[in-house]
């Protein structure tokens, strides 16, 4: 094998390769909607959680937001302190409102974020003031029956 | 010059595990002589070079070279003097994935920082002295037994070394190449001012170029001397094997057990 | 019987001190292979030569077997979600399947047949004709000529082939469930980027295949230079590389993958 035309695959087989990996970042992980060096941190206490689970993503309007990095749980108020890591370019009022929501009937549960009236932003390190736990099915179906028998006594 | 001697060789042990190989050699080799090592197959004459280059440590017993107990440099010391021996391997040991030239060019490209052109010269001169000048451009599997032997031969002097280690350079040569390669040894000894020493069994053709000859056997020196004192010897060891008999003092079969009953014919008496 | 009982437990000490000895031995190899790896990246060109057997010649499989690899997985994915209505995921299977496992972990099966077998052998052949002892006779140390840079190759080529695999398994899926099944293209693509971590899928992914690819190559330099110099020896010991780097890399890869999704869905 002529040393040149080795060079040539070889070089060809590194360009590949790093094409490859600019491939998966880009058009595969996304790597440019979510970039945490450019991101700030909120919290915000649920009462509960459902599945939610880390790195869950965060929506406005259906469009990705931003990410929960953490999840933990508060011995203080006893219940679910998230912390959710924004891209900056989204800023949001104070009075956002948060909800966990499910995608489709089995989907992924993600954080809802829907932006208030306020006139002040949220800033790095605050916290969500109104907020909404997930539904769980066994609560839902529990009201669900409640009311029917409700229903059912007035009758 | 340190001294006239370029190698001494002192009581020299050498075993593979328990079995015992080398039993006591003594050798010396002036500067630029041409020494012979014969033997049987089998006599631990490439162990002997496998020493003499510090790719096995002695049991006891030490290989002076140049001044130096090889057994007792370091590694980097030791690879220091390796650069001034060249070394013929019994099965020519090209590198498959080097072509001729390259082979050739080895070392050069290694240890020196010669440009491109002048090792270009330097290996077409060492091809051209063993006759293979146009097969540069081969790979070793395109070669034949004997030129495959004869390319390692010039890699092997290729950077002009003190000492050239020949494991058996005759083997698988044509009568011919037979004569050129030992003129060859002889010549690059001469003119370049080495020391050659020529591991062979083939007693004619080795005692026409060589200055000495040392014969090994059950791992001792079994006798040596100048060509002419081989060739008039009345030793019947000597004798055995210049005149190339097969019963003598020297076995011709690896020490085993009685061949009948190897073959399991003690027991049936007829 | 009870000699029997003796003879077995005497058994199992002589494989583990066996085998801790070669663990040791091929420890011991290693480091020496690293510390002896200047002169491959002074003369890179060394490397270079070397990336063309490992990585070049290593491209073709990579790439057929990715491509399979992705449709097929396109077509199971797409089987099944449908009956949940979910096909539209199908996208996020095939990614999240490919860049966390199957990328990595297939690849670098596939190197070690295709690439990590041919370096035990040849330097296990190169053993064998005495090649390396030659060299060493010309006081040019084989670890540092011919070892490092086939390791530095393997290490090399292996994140770059696992990428390959991901991204021709990624097209694959996408030439099966969008343009043969019709799955909208859009949600092809946007279910999988918002599954896709960068951070934690592509990340860790490309972090799994340089852990492989160390230790492929340096099972399979270790094994050749270790094999014994005759034809059996070689043959052994390139059905060993290939037997000892896959189980390798598949228990490696379940101790990686618990420390890196460790808590996390
Ligand atoms: N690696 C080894 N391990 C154990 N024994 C060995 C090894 N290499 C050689 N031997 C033994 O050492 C002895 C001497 O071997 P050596 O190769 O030096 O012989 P030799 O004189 O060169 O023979 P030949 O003329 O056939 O090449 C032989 O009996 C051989 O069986
Ligand atoms: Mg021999």
């Amino acid at each position: 094998m002529q040393r040149t035309a080795m060079d040539l695959w070889v070089g060809l087989f590194v360009v590949m390769g790093i094409v490859a990996l600019m491939i998966l970042s880009l058009k595969v992980g996304n790597l440019n909607v979510y970039n945490p060096a450019q991101s700030y941190t909120i919290t915000g206490n649920f009462e509960n959680i459902g599945g939610l689970k880390v790195r869950a993503p965060v929506k406005s309007a259906g469009v990705v937001v931003g990410r929960v990095t953490d999840i933990q749980f508060s011995t203080e108020t006893y219940d679910a302190i998230v912390t959710l890591s924004m891209d900056s370019r989204f800023q949001f009022p104070k009075d956002t409102f948060a909800s966990i929501l499910t995608s489709g009937l089995l989907g992924e549960q993600y954080i809802g974020l829907a932006a208030g009236g306020d006139e002040t932003k949220l800033q790095h390190g605050d916290k969500l003031m109104k907020t909404n736990s997930a539904m769980v099915l066994e609560e839902l179906i529990g009201r669900f029956l409640f009311n029917k028998a409700a229903e059912d006594d007035s009758l | 010059m340190a001294s006239e001697n370029l190698i001494e060789i002192k009581d020299l042990n050498f075993s593979y595990d328990t079995r015992a190989i080398l039993k006591g050699i003594n050798m010396t080799m002036q500067r630029g002589k041409v020494v012979a090592i014969m033997g049987g197959s089998g006599s631990g004459k490439t162990t002997l070079l496998r020493l003499i280059g510090g790719a096995l440590p002695p049991t006891s017993g030490y290989v002076k070279f140049d001044g130096d107990v090889v057994h007792e440099l370091n590694r980097d010391a030791l690879f220091k003097l390796r650069r001034k021996m060249g070394m013929l391997f019994q099965f020519g040991a090209l590198f498959t994935d080097l072509s001729v030239f390259d082979n050739v060019a080895f070392q050069m490209r290694e240890h020196t920082n010669l440009p491109e052109s002048m090792i270009r010269d330097l290996v077409l001169m060492k091809l051209h002295a063993v006759g293979l000048r146009g097969a540069h451009h081969l790979m070793p599997n395109e070669l034949s037994g004997g030129m495959a032997r004869r390319v390692a031969l010039a890699r092997s002097i290729a950077l002009d070394p003190m000492l050239i280690m020949y494991d058996e350079p005759f083997t698988g040569l044509d009568p011919i190449s037979l004569s050129v390669i030992g003129n060859l040894i002889r010549r690059l000894t001469d003119a370049l001012g080495m020391t050659s020493i020529v591991v062979t069994h083939d007693v004619q053709e080795s005692l026409k170029i060589v200055d000495y000859v040392y014969f090994v056997a059950d791992g001792v020196i079994a006798a040596e001397g100048t060509p002419q004192q081989v060739r008039d010897s009345v030793a019947p060891f000597v004798h055995q094997f210049v005149h190339g008999e097969e019963d003598g003092p020297v076995p011709f079969h690896y020490p085993a057990q009685q061949y009948r009953k190897d073959l399991n014919l003690e027991s049936e008496v007829v | 019987m009870f000699k029997r009982i003796v003879s077995s437990i005497r058994h199992i000490g002589h494989q583990t001190i066996e085998g801790a000895w070669r663990l040791g031995v091929a420890t011991r190899f290693f480091l020496l292979v690293l510390l002896k790896s200047g002169t491959s990246l002074r003369r890179f060109g060394l490397v270079v030569r070397e990336l063309y057997f490992t990585g070049v010649l290593s491209l073709i499989i990579i790439v057929v077997s990715g491509l399979f690899v992705g449709m097929v997985l396109g077509l199971q994915g797409y089987e099944t979600l449908q009956k949940y209505g979910s096909e539209s995921a199908v996208g996020t299977l095939v990614a999240l399947s490919l860049v966390r496992e199957l990328g990595p972990v297939v690849a670098a099966l596939l190197f070690a047949s295709r690439a990590g077998s041919a370096i035990t052998a040849e330097i296990g052949l190169m053993k064998a004709t005495e090649q390396l002892s030659a060299m060493g006779m010309m006081a040019v140390d084989p670890i540092a000529r011919v070892v490092a840079p086939r390791f530095w190759a393997g290490v090399i080529s292996m994140p770059f082939l696992a990428a390959i695999f991901s991204v021709m398994g990624v097209f694959g899926g996408y030439l099966v469930t969008v343009v043969f099944i019709g799955v909208d293209e859009g949600s092809y693509w946007s279910q999988m980027q918002s599954a896709v971590d960068f951070r934690f899928d592509i990340v860790n992914g490309f972090i799994k295949s340089c852990f492989f690819g160390v230790a492929v190559t340096a099972i399979a330099v270790f094994e050749g230079y270790d094999a014994p110099p005759t034809a059996e020896g070689v043959s052994g010991a390139t059905t060993r590389t290939v037997v000892t780097s896959s189980l390798v890399i598949l228990g490696l890869d379940f101790i990686l993958t618990a420390f890196m999704f460790r808590g996390v869905s």
